[in-house]
């Protein structure tokens, strides 16, 4: 078992003949990941991934003809809002959302709509998902991941790399690794994804990577207080962020005294969760 | 990108909102030309991107054209919150019987907008929302069927705005919304708003806050950004598609990735170092890239070593190495360097860097301290 994605999951990829889209559907093919489906409009009838894989003009002919049940997405950002409308138009469960600078007022709409569809998202501006040796849906680096009962659920990309990189190196495996996007307002968040591991057979230990601003992880904190089982650690990005400046992330932000590192470790400990003090703690604290 | 108070009410009166006559001066003789035009007594308000102006004395009444002059002078040779005061806003000035504030953002755990008001306006709406909750009413909005009017009437009853003033306010928070949302703002605020001496509803102040991920949608905007206001560094990350953050520290960090780059200034912090700024090179570090934030992060002279942590996940080791050598070439200096790779091909880009004498480290707490020795040692 894992969450989210596994080795029967059948992936439409939408924008897969530009550059990005191309390379890593090449690599989730590589990783023995069900590319199913391609999706771009004007290339309908073509292949991509040197033939691998068809490509569609709509997601709905796609989704009709291939019965894909994910959508991952690679489209610029100006796009981007109308890739995921039309995915869960043509009634696609779960949408993966790799795009960075989408706009938050796109996104105030799209959750609404995906929210009345009942359709899963994960994202924007993520690196997506991975269940080791199963499937890759995103940009996560398969290579350094093992099978294991660790789940991951991380605001940020490469520091989510960082942090299954060094359970790897100490021999601690991941169930499934869970990117779930550094922008303001996006889709699972981190008590979705906590709530999805806590029920999960295959995890038994969770690692929950946070950053300034906004207050999901207060909340989180909350939530593994009241409703979780399985032992979590965490880390913080941001100590050091000065206020009123976005650190890279449009959802990095200290705003008028909320969204503080130091409230969110304050409150993570409160609820009985180790926080690691810099990435590479994390295996130390979990064994 | 915030925009000026100025820009602001520039915005909010094409929409309808009404405002003060006002006009921008960049020196002390043309506030004073602006005090005439508007019959002498005015407001003299400092321009500048930071909260509390008013504390600092960047807002003076001036009771004639005289005075204009004299508070303007002062008032550009302010420095608020270490920025340099480089414009004033000459206003008329106000009978102000009532103080409102009135504000639409974004509220990220909700994913909608939010109207807030409350009748203590005039003072940061934080501070309220602190000591006294009930003063500060929110009506959350659906980002399909946009602000209704009898969302408007919940506001103006929950602050308990007299009726007569009820058609006014209405008007002023529709076109308040629209604002809002034509502009894609994260923040749009009038605060205060005021009841004047004549019993209308003027705008005093104006904020807004613009969604730089939507700027492409509004090449207009855009050009309002005042260059003047951020550190010249900044401007040139900018252009590089880097995302640079200038903080005090003696160690330049460039990093792959928003959340990692974070981590790293906190390890550096950890180990007793103090970080120099935020840079994330993103995904991919061309060379051009590399040598462009290596040239932007040794711009601050305060920089005594740097440290490169890039984990290769999709990019190859050697590549970034590769890259950072030609960066090198580019920008000779005497500042040591420690560069930690991990990930594809991480072995061999190591050795492309231990080649040209440049500190190595495998993991981040090791290039940390380094680094901060490496500082240390400067």
């Amino acid at each position: 078992m894992s969450i989210l994605v596994n080795k029967d999951t059948r992936v439409m990829v939408q924008g897969i003949t530009g550059r990005e889209g191309t390379f890593h559907a090449t690599q989730m093919l590589a990783y023995g990941t069900k590319v199913v489906a391609g999706m771009t409009p004007g290339k309908g009838g073509e292949w991509a991934c040197e033939g691998k894989v068809p490509v569609f003009d709509t997601c709905k002919s796609a989704v009709d003809s291939t019965g894909a049940n994910c959508a991952l997405i690679y489209v610029p950002a100006r796009f981007a809002a109308d890739a995921m409308f039309e995915a869960a138009d043509a009634g696609v469960p779960l949408i993966v959302c790799i795009t960075e600078g989408v706009p938050v007022q796109d996104m105030m709409r799209v959750r609404n709509y995906l929210d009345q569809k009942g359709a899963k998202l994960i994202g924007p501006n993520c690196p997506g998902l991975l269940t080791p040796d199963e499937a890759k849906v995103g940009i996560i680096p398969g290579y350094i991941a093992r099978p294991g009962s660790v789940g991951i659920v991380a605001r940020s990309g490469t520091l989510t790399y960082e942090v299954i990189y060094a359970l790897t190196q100490s021999g601690m495996g991941q169930s499934t690794c869970v990117g779930i996007g550094g922008d303001p307002v996006k889709g699972l968040n981190f008590i979705d994804v906590l709530a999805m591991f806590e029920e999960d057979p295959q995890t038994d230990r969770i690692v929950m990577i946070g950053e300034i601003g906004g207050n999901d992880e207060e909340k989180a904190a909350e939530f593994i207080a009241d409703h979780l089982t399985k032992p979590v650690v965490a880390f913080i990005a941001g100590q050091t962020a000065p206020p009123g400046k976005r650190m890279g992330h449009a959802g990095a932000i200290v705003e008028g005294g909320s969204g503080l590192a130091s409230d969110k470790v304050k409150a993570l400990e409160q609820a009985r969760v180790k926080v690691a003090q810099y990435p590479e703690q994390i295996p130390g604290l979990l064994a | 990108m915030k925009l000026h108070e100025y820009q602001s009410k520039q915005l909010f009166a094409q929409r309808g909102i009404p405002i003060l006559k006002g006009k921008v001066a960049s020196t002390a003789a043309e506030a004073r030309d602006i005090a005439v035009e508007l019959g002498g007594r005015a407001v003299i308000k400092a321009q500048v991107l930071v909260g509390g102006r008013g504390k600092a004395g960047g807002v003076k009444v001036a009771k004639d054209a005289q005075q204009a002059e004299e508070y303007a002078a002062q008032i550009l040779a302010m420095n608020i919150k270490g920025l340099p005061v480089r414009k004033v806003l000459v206003d008329q000035a106000a009978e102000i019987k009532t103080e409102i504030y009135l504000g639409i953002t974004n509220d990220r755990a909700a994913k909608c907008p939010v109207v807030i008001a409350s009748m203590a306006g005039g003072v940061e709406i934080e501070q309220v929302a602190k000591e006294s909750p009930e003063k500060v009413i929110r009506e959350h909005v659906n980002p399909f069927l946009r602000l209704r009017d009898y969302q408007v009437r919940n506001v103006a009853a929950g602050i308990g705005l007299p009726h007569e003033h009820w058609k006014a306010f209405g008007e002023i928070a529709a076109a308040l919304y629209q604002t809002y949302w034509d502009t894609d703002a994260t923040l749009a605020e009038i605060n205060p708003l005021v009841i004047n001496g004549a019993n209308q509803l003027l705008a005093l102040d104006g904020k807004i806050v613009l969604d730089d991920n939507a700027l492409f949608e509004h090449p207009d905007l855009a050009e309002m950004r005042d260059l003047d206001e951020e550190a010249a560094a900044e401007t040139e990350a900018r252009k590089y598609g880097l995302s640079y953050v200038k903080l005090d520290g003696e160690i330049g960090c460039m990093v792959n990735g928003a959340g990692l780059a974070m981590a790293t200034m906190d390890i550096i912090s950890h180990f007793g170092g103090t970080p120099a700024n935020f840079l994330d090179v993103g995904g991919g570090a061309s060379s051009e890239k590399v040598a462009a934030a290596l040239r932007i992060i040794l711009s601050d002279k305060n920089v005594k070593a740097v440290l490169f942590n890039i984990f290769g996940g999709i990019t190859r080791c050697d590549e970034v190495a590769r890259g950072i050598l030609k960066a090198l070439d580019e920008v000779p200096t005497g500042v040591p360097m420690v560069v930690r790779l991990v990930g594809t091909n991480e072995a061999e880009g190591r050795k492309l860097l231990a080649e040209a004498k440049m500190i190595t480290a495998t993991s981040l707490a090791d290039a940390a301290q380094k680094a901060v020795a490496a500082a240390k040692n400067k």
